[in-house]
């Protein structure tokens, strides 16, 4: 059964009701290690919009036309990976060539994202909640934009900490950690307005 | 069929594909076609595929640049200045690059990728560079931790070089170290004797290449080498050379001092060596040098030891290195023709030396080391 939701309400939902960081705390560690500068939260989180959207995709024909035609779902969490792993690296070959000035801002990060869990988290999510091929690229693509706006947001308000009469224990990490917790008490404000199941 | 069958048939089958997909479009995509690698405005230029990194692709031409860490990024030393345009310095290079190098367009030759033509430059004495295929010839054990190998060139047969450059041994991958990498060592052996290559190896802990050569390497393997590289050699100035040594550093002044002694070459210099070890323990060549000081009236050989156990009989002098050099400098050594450091060994003593040397009124220009160690 696939959910009745609207591909566009989910695409939404995904960007703010149901951040994939701040409400499901996916892909923290990249969050919190490159938030410390703007340029490169940018970089990141367009690469991970990217791979995001193009993966799901893949991913879903991926469970669709082959884990459950043979009934092999329990396998796809090592299917996943691989698809994951291969998609970035082709789209790390292809954009190389494209366009080596793109390449240089968000190239450097694709590596990074074949480990990034809000990607399999994301992937895995629409499988357990059923969701069709639309349904699928809208939440990909929409997770991928919340990630890239919550790294942004969380980016900026470092640059500021930075410059903030910040209690000496507090700097760096602790600080960072207890914004972050801030940012999804406000994001979590919103749960519920749409159900994303 | 069963499912313990289906399912890695799948998986497997599914990352062949996606392995097979990524093979194709590495074909279609990283195809350059030909590109120029102009090297030094015209003196030498290549026409090779495309694709690959700068260093890899100039390897296979012949042309070595000094890389420690064979191609990965994480040793620096593969610096070649680029004159034209290749895009901006990547994060993987910056580690390395100095603000100078930066402004002068200085890569590191494994992280460009040839994706047209370029134009670079590169010291004039890299294009002796060659790599060697050789046999271990002999393996000597001069100190519980220094062993003497000698390597037998097959392939080139001979070797062209200056005495006190250095060479670079290519581990092969072994035991836990799954790639190769490689590792520079200055030659003990002489320019003169140009069919064999002789390296000074000090064992140390938790060395990638230093464990390979003493626990691994046997008389009769094949090694590959290459080079020379390096500019460390003797300057011809009348100066004296003042020259300290510690452990393995006596590799590239044995290869100095045997070729000026049998060439005659720069017979003005008077040679001081001081060589320091901790004890007897730690000694080797003695008999050598003494000998060599006998015979050759402008060489004198000071061996110092730090740490002289009570019941050794020890004929020379005691103390560190620094103060014996700094004891000589002042009270034996004739400064009428200027003074000229050369040092090998630890970058602790290196320092050392020329914090001594420089009070002493060496110049800091004249004082010539190798870097690496």
């Amino acid at each position: 059964m696939i959910p009745l939701i609207n591909p566009i309400t989910l695409f939404f939902a995904s960007i703010v009701t149901s951040n994939i960081l701040l409400t499901n705390f996916l892909g923290m560690c990249s969050f919190i290690s490159i938030s410390k500068d703007w340029k490169s939260s940018f970089g990141l989180g367009m690469a991970v919009t990217f791979v995001l959207t193009i993966t799901t995709a893949v991913s879903w024909l991926v469970l669709k036309y082959l884990l459950v035609p043979l009934q092999l779902e329990y396998l796809s969490f090592i299917v996943f990976i691989i698809v994951i792993a291969a998609v970035v690296q082709i789209l790390e070959m292809v954009i190389d060539r494209a366009s080596p000035a793109l390449y240089l801002s968000l190239g450097i990060f694709l590596p990074l994202i074949t480990v990034n869990c809000a990607i399999l988290g994301a992937i895995l999510f629409m499988q357990i909640r059923n969701y069709g091929f639309l349904q699928s690229v809208s939440f990909g693509a929409g997770s991928g934009l919340g990630w890239w706006l919550a790294i942004l947001l969380l980016a900026a308000i470092r640059e500021r900490t930075e410059k903030s009469p910040v209690p000496a224990g507090l700097k760096g990490p602790g600080i960072t950690i207890i914004t972050i917790g801030f940012m999804a008490m406000a994001f979590i404000g919103f749960s519920g307005m749409i159900a994303v199941q | 069929m069963s499912p313990i069958i289906v399912g890695p048939l799948v998986a497997a089958g599914l990352s062949a594909f996606l392995a097979l997909v990524i093979a194709l479009i590495d074909r279609v995509v990283n195809d350059y076609g030909e590109v120029t690698i102009d090297i030094n405005g015209g003196k030498r230029s290549y026409t090779v595929r495309g694709g690959s990194p700068l260093l890899g692709t100039l390897a296979a031409e012949g042309l070595f640049v000094p890389s420690a860490c064979g191609g990965r990024g994480s040793c620096g030393a593969c610096k070649v200045r680029v004159l034209s345009d290749v895009g901006p310095h990547l994060p993987t290079e910056m580690p390395y690059l100095n603000p100078e190098e930066v402004s002068q367009n200085v890569r590191l030759s494994c992280q460009i990728k040839l994706k047209k033509n370029i134009d670079i430059e590169l010291p004039e004495e890299l294009f002796s560079v060659k790599k060697f295929s050789s046999t271990v010839e002999s393996i000597r054990e001069l100190t519980y931790d220094i062993k003497e190998v000698l390597f037998k060139l097959d392939e080139p047969k001979a070797i062209e070089f200056v005495a006190g450059q250095y060479i670079q041994i290519v581990v092969p991958p072994y035991g836990e170290i799954k790639e190769s990498v490689q590792r520079a060592y200055s030659m003990s052996s002489r320019p003169r004797d140009d069919g064999h290559v002789e390296l000074l190896v000090r064992l140390v802990p938790g060395g990638i290449a230093t464990t390979w050569v003493h626990k691994y390497l046997k008389v009769g393997q094949k090694v590959e080498l290459v080079g020379p590289f390096g500019d460390f050699q003797v300057h011809d100035t009348p100066a004296a050379m003042l020259c300290v040594a510690g452990g393995s550093g006596m590799a590239p002044f044995k290869s100095m001092f045997y070729e000026m002694k049998e060439n005659n070459s720069f017979p003005d210099k008077e040679i001081w060596y001081f060589f320091g070890a901790r004890t007897t323990r730690d000694m080797f060549y003695l008999d050598e040098l003494r000998q060599l000081e006998k015979d050759w009236p402008r060489f004198h050989f000071v061996a110092a030891l730090s740490e002289p156990k009570a019941d050794e009989a020890w004929q020379g002098d005691t103390g560190l290195i620094t103060d014996v050099l700094d004891k000589y400098i002042k009270e034996k050594i004739g400064k009428d023709k200027g003074l000229e450091g050369y040092l090998c060994g630890s970058p602790g003593m290196i320092n050392a030396c020329i914090n001594v040397m420089t009070k002493n009124g060496v110049a800091e220009r004249d004082i010539y080391f190798d870097k690496f160690a």
